[in-house]
């Protein structure tokens, strides 16, 4: 498995280089100008670092303002690439049909949430959906774990939670229970999941969720969570059986930065590494048929987004559905 | 027990006294030894963190995904970039609205009404500044359009300037520079307030302006107190990570700054990134870029002092 991937990263390196080398005599230059989600940021970053191996003389920037903050800048047409941790929102592309910004959506892989408790936790390693809500939302909490299943210990469970605001937070919050649900608020919150993986693998009784990059760096300190029997590794979130855990990341290009060239130069260059790269960096590739499918969109240049229907409402169906 | 201190002249030396005398001592002892306690654990635990990632290859190599691979190049020059920039436009600055409130302003409304304001200032956090920043800076209100709306000369030359300044070493330190104006601007007034006023009397008796009075005298009188306002100030503009990260500064950059429109990214900003990732590597890099911080941060307080003692003249 190891070594069918670094051949076939080496083939396609190589294949590349020698691309590079016969097909792509002149030098690119000018700006990649790109802003948006620190959670897409690492591959993001892992990409331009081999993208400038080759083209040395392109000036990508990458900024980390959020997924919202990118979108803001995005919108206003100050960059060219925006990477998002969600899809972009309707009220976001109301303000892009005011500015005429038209953009090309790219998914570009799979973040999986991990729900992570201490390694002494003997009891509680495989919870259904109902299990969490009743852990992490206001709806009637469990306080203890004995409240979720009388053999488990009469002790307070201790809820560790990424900040309220952060994309984590509302895709968790969303799928576990719904638009409307209200998360509790006797949570240990920390904008920095590090604090919350220390958290939870210093307290026998605690809970808590995060990027799945951060379980795989400390699967020494930590137990992930089965949800519904399907525990988090790279294969079941490829394939869609850990859903409704893993969420998509994003790049949204902006279809008039698409015909520069070293920006057309450089998306060529992303979807092509994708897969490999972001493995790399800790998150987990698409199905190679999905990345086939955003290629085509993005050689075909199909604008706006397929999570939003014209009239500015929601796609309800899950990823891997619309992308099929 | 009371027998062996009480001196000539002294009056009555109760035991209680002194015993309240040296519990005194110790408590301020224990709080000087706590705070130093603190700073120590934390320098030896960064050290010990950090200590093997520092070569020369990481200051001199720029960002990575393999933290093994990956340098400060970037965000060291960066950093140096906009703190540089800063300093030129906050100091004179800084020093005129002092020197104006307190040698030439008149005491009025007006005056108290500003002095008011530049204290309140020196409270507000730096992230509202931030927010300034990029519509005031990075934008320009909107009133110029969107990228390179209007340039003279070209992205190589030294004196590039372009309108609005986008994210740019300029936009940066004119943001950080409204983060420690406040901060200079009342030190410097504390220190021209400390200048003995009879030196001032003398100098206007002798016939000379108030300008050259402010020069000649009160200036070299008060600069070694405003330099320390500015130490402090420079000190913590290098450290601001928040008002950069929403005025669009960059944190990937593959170049050095090379005029005031170049993207650049900063120090803190790099380390806040890789403290915050997943992988140990990065953590270990992330403390090889504080101690990089904690020795610029140094050598410029270094500098300071250095002036500073050079400055120091007994009053004559």
């Amino acid at each position: 498995m190891k070594l069918a991937q670094v051949a076939s990263s080496l083939i396609v390196g190589s294949l590349f280089v020698s691309a590079s080398v016969f097909a792509q005599k002149s030098e690119l230059k000018g700006p990649v100008r790109i802003d948006g989600s620190s959670t897409v940021f690492p591959i993001t970053e892992a990409v331009a670092e081999e993208f400038l191996r080759t083209q040395p003389k392109v000036n990508v920037t990458v900024g980390v303002s959020g997924t919202g903050g990118g979108f803001k800048r995005f919108c206003a047409g100050e960059t060219d690439i925006a990477n998002a941790s969600r899809p972009i929102k309707p009220s976001e592309m109301e303000i892009a049909k005011t500015t005429g910004i038209e953009f090309i959506e790219l998914p570009i892989a799979y973040d999986g949430l991990t729900i992570g408790v201490n390694k002494e936790n003997t009891w509680a390693t495989d919870l259904t959906i109902a299990d969490l809500k009743r852990i992490f939302s206001t709806e009637n909490t469990a306080k203890t774990w004995k409240d979720l299943n009388a053999a488990w210990p009469a002790q307070p469970i201790l809820v560790y939670s990424p900040g309220t605001d952060s994309g984590t937070f509302d895709y968790f919050k969303e799928v576990v229970m719904g638009k409307e649900g209200k998360a509790r608020s006797d949570m240990s919150v920390s904008e920095d999941d590090n604090a919350l993986v220390m958290g939870v693998s210093g307290n026998k009784y605690a809970i808590g969720f995060f990027g799945c990059a951060y379980y795989f760096e400390n699967t020494d300190k930590l137990t992930a969570v089965k949800v519904n029997g399907i525990a988090p590794t790279a294969n079941t979130i490829e394939d869609g059986s850990y859903a409704p855990f893993s969420r998509p990341l994003f790049v949204y290009v902006n279809s008039k930065s698409a015909s520069n060239p070293q920006v057309k130069a450089f998306v060529d260059f992303y979807l092509a590494n994708a897969a490999t790269l972001s493995a790399e960096v800790g998150y987990v590739k698409f199905p190679a048929a999905i990345y086939g499918k955003v290629a085509n969109n993005w050689t075909k240049g199909r604008l706006g987004t397929q999570f939003t229907t014209a009239d500015g409402k929601s796609i309800s169906t899950s990823f891997s559905k619309t992308y099929e | 027990m009371n027998q062996r201190v009480p001196s000539k002249g002294t009056p009555i030396a109760s035991w209680r006294r002194l015993a309240a005398n040296r519990m005194f001592l110790v408590a301020c002892l224990a709080a000087t030894l706590l705070a130093v306690l603190v700073l120590s654990a934390l320098l030896i635990s960064i050290l010990v963190d950090g200590w093997s990632s520092l070569h020369w290859d990481f200051l001199n190599s720029f960002a990575s995904r393999k933290p093994e691979k990956a340098g400060i190049k970037a965000a060291l020059f960066g950093s140096l970039w906009v703190v540089a920039t800063c300093t030129v436009l906050a100091v004179p600055m800084g020093i005129g609205t002092a020197l104006y409130l307190e040698e030439f302003a008149k005491k009025s409304r007006l005056t108290r009404f500003i002095q008011l304001n530049i204290t309140n200032l020196s409270g507000v956090p730096s992230i509202v500044y931030g927010i300034i920043g990029l519509t005031a800076f990075t934008r320009l209100f909107g009133m110029i359009g969107a990228n390179d709306a209007w340039s003279i000369g070209s992205e190589e030359s030294f004196f590039y300037l372009r309108l609005p300044f986008g994210p740019s070493v300029l936009t940066a330190a004119l943001t950080l520079m409204l983060v420690v104006l406040p901060v200079v601007i009342v030190a410097s007034q504390e220190a021209l307030r400390a200048v003995p006023k009879s030196l001032r009397e003398g100098s206007l008796a002798m016939g000379a302006t108030t300008w050259q009075t402010i020069w000649r005298t009160t200036l070299p009188a008060a600069s070694p107190t405003i330099l320390t306002g500015v130490i402090l100030a420079i000190s913590r503009a290098i450290g601001e990570a928040a008002p950069i990260l929403v005025i669009g500064g960059a944190l990937l950059i593959f170049q050095t700054p090379t005029n005031l429109m170049s993207d650049f990214t900063v120090l803190p900003l790099q380390i806040f990134n890789w403290a915050g990732r997943p992988q140990a590597g990065f953590h270990s890099i992330a403390a090889a870029a504080i101690l990089v911080q904690l020795v610029l941060l140094l050598i410029f307080n270094g500098t300071a002092v250095a002036i500073r003692l050079r400055l120091q003249k007994p009053l004559q």
